[in-house]
C-alpha cells in the first residue's frame, strides 16, 4: 500500500495532521516502518515533527528532561545520565539505538520498551499537547494517545538507588525475556523505605511489580529480607508467550532476576 | 501513487531520485541507485543485513525512509574498496575466512567500519558490541570478530 510521509516543523503542525484517520507518527522508524514493512494497513501516511526541541536533554539539578526525538544512543552517550544510560544501552544492536527514540520506546509492545521499563521505576513524567502525566497512567491509556508525546521526565536517582537488568537468550544483546527495573531508597538503617520495580515482558506493555515493592519496605536487601517479595514478584503479571519465551518460563525466572538484582552491589 | 524527489551523496558520488513516496531506504539502494550491497534480510529491524552508515551513524535501511535521507552522505558496503583495492575490513574478512554465504558480510563490514572510525583500537567486548546487532547463520561469529580486530591491528600498524 502507498505510504506517504509528511514533514512538518513544529508539533502542534504536526499533531494537526494525526487527527485525520489512517495516520500514524514517525520517531525513529523501528516501530512504525516496521510496521509499515509488515504489511500494517492501519495507517497510510506517517507523520513527523522536526522541532529540534524533540531532540533536547535538559539535565537541571537533581530533575532530567528528554525529548521524545532523542535516541537511545544519545541518552547512553550523555554523561549525566549514567544511570538510565544502562537502559538505552540495553536496547536493541547499535544501529537500532541510533534510531530508535525514547518517544517510540513508549508504545512499543512486549517483548519490547525495555527503556520505558526504566521509566516506570524512576516514575517519570510523560509530557504531551502541554500536560503532563505519569507514566502509568499514561501506559494504561497509550492504545487510545492520538497526540504527540513531547518529552520525559524523572528526578536523577541517588547513587546506587537505580538497577536495572535486561535478560536476553542471545548475548551480548537480543529481545527480552524479561527486563527489571528497580528505584530502592534505604533508610539509614539499610532498610528500605520506597521501591519503585519495573518489569518488561510480564505482560502486554511495563507494568510494576506493586505486591513486592510493598513487600520490600522495611527490610533489607538480604536474601532473607527479599523472600517475602520474591514469592510475590509475579502478581498481577500477564507474561507474553512468543518466539523469546513462553509465559511459563517468564514466570518462573522473573524471582530469580529479581533476585540477583536485589542482591547485586 | 506519488513520487517524491531525493537527493542523497551514496559513497561520494551524488544521487537525485524519484522514488515512491514512504519506500524505504533499502529499497531505493538496491532497486533504483543500483547499490545491491545492502541486504533485505529481516525487513524488521533483527538481522542487521540491511545496515548502512547515514552522515556518520550506523543504522537500518530497511527501516528508513528514503525521503528522509535528502541531503545526507551515504556509505554502503558497496563504496568501501577505492579504485580496485579492497579496504582493511574486507581484506581481513577474506583472510580470515570470514565469510560463508556472505548475506550478513556486508552489514558486519558496515558496523565494523562504524566501529572502527570511532574507536580505532577496539578491545574484543567492543566488537562483540558493535556487531550484536547483526546475525549470522554461518560462522558462528568468532572469525567476523577476529577480522575486525585484525584489521583494527593492521590499522594501527600503518598509522604508526
Amino acid at each position: 500500500m502507498p505510504l506517504t510521509l509528511q514533514t512538518f516543523s513544529t508539533v502542534a503542525d504536526a499533531g494537526a495532521a494525526l487527527k485525520t484517520s489512517g495516520t500514524r507518527y514517525l520517531g525513529g522508524g523501528t516501530l512504525a516502518v516496521r510496521a509499515a514493512n509488515e504489511g500494517d494497513l492501519s495507517f497510510s501516511t506517517l507523520v513527523r515533527a522536526t522541532d529540534p526541541a524533540l531532540a533536547a536533554i535538559a539535565v537541571e539539578g537533581a530533575r532530567a528532561t528528554i525529548g521524545a526525538g532523542v535516541t537511545m544512543a544519545a541518552v547512553a552517550a550523555h554523561p549525566d545520565l549514567a544511570a538510565i544510560g544502562k537502559a538505552a544501552r540495553a536496547v536493541g544492536g547499535p544501529a537500532v539505538r541510533n534510531q530508535a527514540t525514547v518517544g517510540g520506546n513508549l508504545f512499543a509492545a512486549s517483548p519490547y520498551g525495555d527503556f520505558t521499563v526504566a521509566l516506570l521505576a524512576l516514575d517519570a513524567t510523560v509530557h504531551a499537547g502541554g500536560g503532563a502525566v505519569p507514566v502509568e497512567e499514561f501506559l494504561a491509556g497509550r492504545d487510545g494517545f492520538t497526540g504527540i508525546v513531547t518529552a520525559v521526565s524523572f528526578a536523577m536517582p541517588r547513587d546506587g538507588a537505580f538497577r536495572f537488568l535486561k535478560v536476553s537468550r542471545v548475548k551480548p544483546k537480543g529481545v527480552s525475556v524479561l527486563s527489571i527495573a528497580a528505584a530502592v531508597e534505604e533508610d539509614g538503617d539499610g532498610r528500605v523505605s520506597a521501591a519503585r520495580i519495573g518489569l518488561g515482558c510480564m505482560a502486554d506493555r511495563p507494568i510494576r511489580a506493586k505486591a513486592a515493592e510493598k513487600a520490600l519496605v522495611g527490610n533489607r536487601l538480604t536474601a532473607d529480607g527479599i523472600a517475602a517479595a520474591l514469592a510475590v514478584a509475579g502478581e498481577g503479571t500477564t507474561p507474553p508467550t512468543d518466539s523469546v519465551a513462553s509465559a511459563w518460563y517468564r514466570a518462573e525466572v522473573l524471582p530469580v532476576h529479581l533476585k540477583r538484582l536485589l542482591l547485586a552491589r | 501513487m506519488a513520487k517524491v524527489p531525493v537527493q542523497f551523496s551514496l559513497n561520494g558520488s551524488e544521487k537525485a531520485e524519484f522514488v515512491d513516496s514512504g519506500a524505504t531506504l533499502l529499497a531505493v539502494l538496491r532497486g533504483k541507485a543500483g547499490d545491491t550491497s545492502p541486504k533485505g534480510g529481516c525487513h524488521q529491524g533483527t538481522c542487521g543485513a540491511c545496515s548502512v552508515i547515514i552522515d556518520g551513524e550506523l543504522r537500518l535501511s530497511c527501516l528508513t525512509l528514503a525521503e528522509t535521507c535528502d541531503g545526507a552522505e551515504i556509505t554502503t558496503t558497496a563504496g568501501l574498496a577505492e579504485a580496485g583495492v579492497l579496504h582493511p575490513l574486507q581484506r581481513a574478512f577474506m583472510d580470515g575466512f570470514a565469510a560463508q554465504c556472505g548475506f550478513c558480510t556486508p552489514g558486519m563490514l558496515m558496523a565494523a567500519k562504524a566501529l572502527l572510525d570511532r574507536t580505532p583500537n577496539p578491545t574484543r567486548e567492543d566488537v562483540v558490541e558493535a556487531i550484536s546487532g547483526n546475525v549470522c547463520r554461518c560462522t558462528g561469529y568468532e572469525p567476523i570478530i577476529q577480522a575486525i580486530l585484525a584489521a583494527a591491528r593492521a590499522n594501527s600498524h600503518n598509522a604508526a
